[in-house]
């Protein structure tokens, strides 16, 4: 995020209730904001794997294990799956946790947080066994005032 | 040494030999008599393998056939063929049909005769054999209680399983088996073979022998990918599986397959947490007869080394002669001759002694 940071006004606030979402274009980039529980989510609507319209994909929750036959499902609907290869992204970070190569995921830890609270959720998902992908999808701060939903570019 | 050959005194280990039951009349001592009376009674004579026709160009050496018994029948023959070519620890994996029985009572009977046949023939005859014990896969629960009953018996090195199984064998039904090898911290192998009325192709009964010896690497695949995807290995941490018979320049394509397609339906199987080919990197070994590669030495030399690379190591590979089997290439243009001396002496030895860790306990070499 450079230091000058423009204002961009997407959506009225009632377009995005809780559970929605909206894929906007601003200065001709596609992006999708997210509505999780009143917490408002933007992401670039361009998988970083291959370019695939990623916010027009299944929003889910993510499964874990700990061993065959158990299934813990985390977070329902905060897990992105791009409609191309069906990779998952973390909508509130835009990280991807498909591909356990802790080597290549540091590159990009910079870009991922957008708070202290958001390392922490990172935090939290890898206490809970979840490894890191190469990916990350372009995130863009939002905030709602009263009336607009607004990303930060 | 020769590069196309194990050396003797080297200490290489020949991980598929397969030994054969000529009469199974030599398996009545060790069955109980209600058994072994109603083999004589129904007329029963052999269980010898329909799936490796005995007298089909490629099922034997001609040089094994020369006793007039049955290719592998003979102790003292395999020790001449095999022993005393330069291999010193041979694992010996008995195919007599055992498996394929409907009655569990029966098969139960018979698996436990042929693994005391093997231990007082064979294991007593030579220091040098190994054996694999041989299961009533029908039963799994059952198939664990004779792992366990020869769990102790040093000369027992290794679990065998049939390719042809009746339900993939990473189902949960057969995890009795793979509990009770990992106990006692032995390999589970995978061989070739009927053993329970699916066709050996994945798309039914072939007409030749020909069609069903060059599928034999379709089940194996089967197999493997089972295995990793139902999770075996994230249940049984320390299981090593073993390929055995079925070639190996597959891989490198199943597991970018497997690796590709995980990405995108990795949900279906949370249990796998690593990429699929680092769990069959970890867990999985193949024996490296017969192996598929150009048939002129020119291009072997070209495209093995890229299947080398494609491979990542040798570290999965073990050695296997296969004897009597005669459906490989021959030695002189097997995989061995394009390693480096290290690489062979890992083959050959090594990657041997770290699946099989028990195998030169009370040996020879």
């Amino acid at each position: 995020m450079s230091a000058l940071h423009r204002h961009v006004v997407v959506a009225n606030a009632e377009e995005i209730p809780p559970g929605g979402s909206k894929i906007v274009e601003v200065d001709g980039r596609s992006i999708g904001v997210f509505n999780l529980d009143g917490e408002y989510f933007a992401v670039r609507n361009a998988c970083p794997h291959a370019g695939g319209p990623l916010c027009a994909g299944m929003r889910s929750g993510f499964v874990r294990s700990e061993g065959p036959g158990h299934y813990e499902y985390l977070r329902r609907g905060e897990f992105l799956r791009c409609p191309w290869h069906q990779w998952e992204f973390d909508i509130r970070t835009g990280q991807s946790w498909f591909d356990p190569q802790k080597t290549r995921v540091r590159r990009y830890d910079a870009r991922i947080a957008a708070g202290a609270e958001l390392l922490a959720e990172e935090e939290r998902l890898a206490a809970a066994g979840l490894q890191k992908g190469p990916y990350s999808a372009e995130t863009y701060p939002v905030r709602a005032t009263e009336e607009y939903v607004i990303i930060e570019l | 040494m020769s590069s196309g050959t194990p050396a003797a005194g080297f200490g290489s280990i020949d991980c598929d030999v397969h030994n054969a039951v000529d009469d199974i009349a030599e398996l009545f001592p060790y069955l109980p008599q209600r058994w072994s009376d109603y083999c004589v009674e129904h007329g029963v004579t052999s269980l010898a393998p329909a799936f490796y026709p005995g007298r089909a160009a490629l099922s034997a050496t001609p040089e094994s056939r020369s006793s007039g018994r049955a290719p592998g029948a003979d102790p003292e023959l395999v020790r001449a063929q095999v022993l005393e070519r330069g291999v010193d620890v041979a694992i010996l994996n008995c195919l007599y049909a055992v498996q394929p029985i409907h009655n569990e009572d029966w098969a139960v009977a018979m698996a436990a005769a042929l693994n005391d046949w093997q231990a007082q023939r064979w294991l007593a005859a030579d220091p040098r054999y190994r054996a694999s014990i041989v299961v009533p896969s029908q039963n799994p629960q059952r198939a664990a209680q004779e792992i366990e009953r020869l769990a102790g018996h040093g000369g027992f090195v290794q679990v065998l399983l049939l390719a042809n199984s009746q339900v993939p064998l990473g189902n949960r039904a057969h995890w009795p088996i793979y509990e009770a090898a990992a106990a006692a911290g032995l390999p589970v192998g995978v061989h070739p073979g009927v053993a329970g009325g699916n066709p050996p192709l994945p798309v039914g009964w072939p007409s030749t022998y020909l069609e069903e010896y060059a599928g034999a690497a379709l089940a194996m695949q089967s197999q493997l990918t089972s295995l990793v995807c139902e999770g075996v290995f994230s249940r049984f941490p320390a299981l090593k599986v073993v390929l055995l018979e079925s070639g190996v320049t597959w891989l490198p394509s199943l597991m970018w397959r497997l690796d590709k397609n995980w990405k995108g339906l990795r949900r279906e199987i949370p249990w796998v947490a690593d990429r699929p080919s680092v769990v069959i990197r970890r867990h999985v070994r193949l024996s490296t007869a017969p192996f598929d590669g150009p048939l002129a030495t020119e291009q072997a030399r070209d495209h093995l080394p890229r299947f080398l690379d494609q491979l990542g190591s040798v570290d999965m590979l073990l050695y296997s002669g296969d004897h009597p089997h005669w459906h490989h290439r021959d030695p002189e243009q097997s995989l061995l001759q394009f390693l480096s001396p290290a690489e062979r002496r890992q083959v050959l030895r090594d990657n041997g002694l770290a699946t099989y860790p028990t195998i030169l306990q009370g040996a020879a070499v």
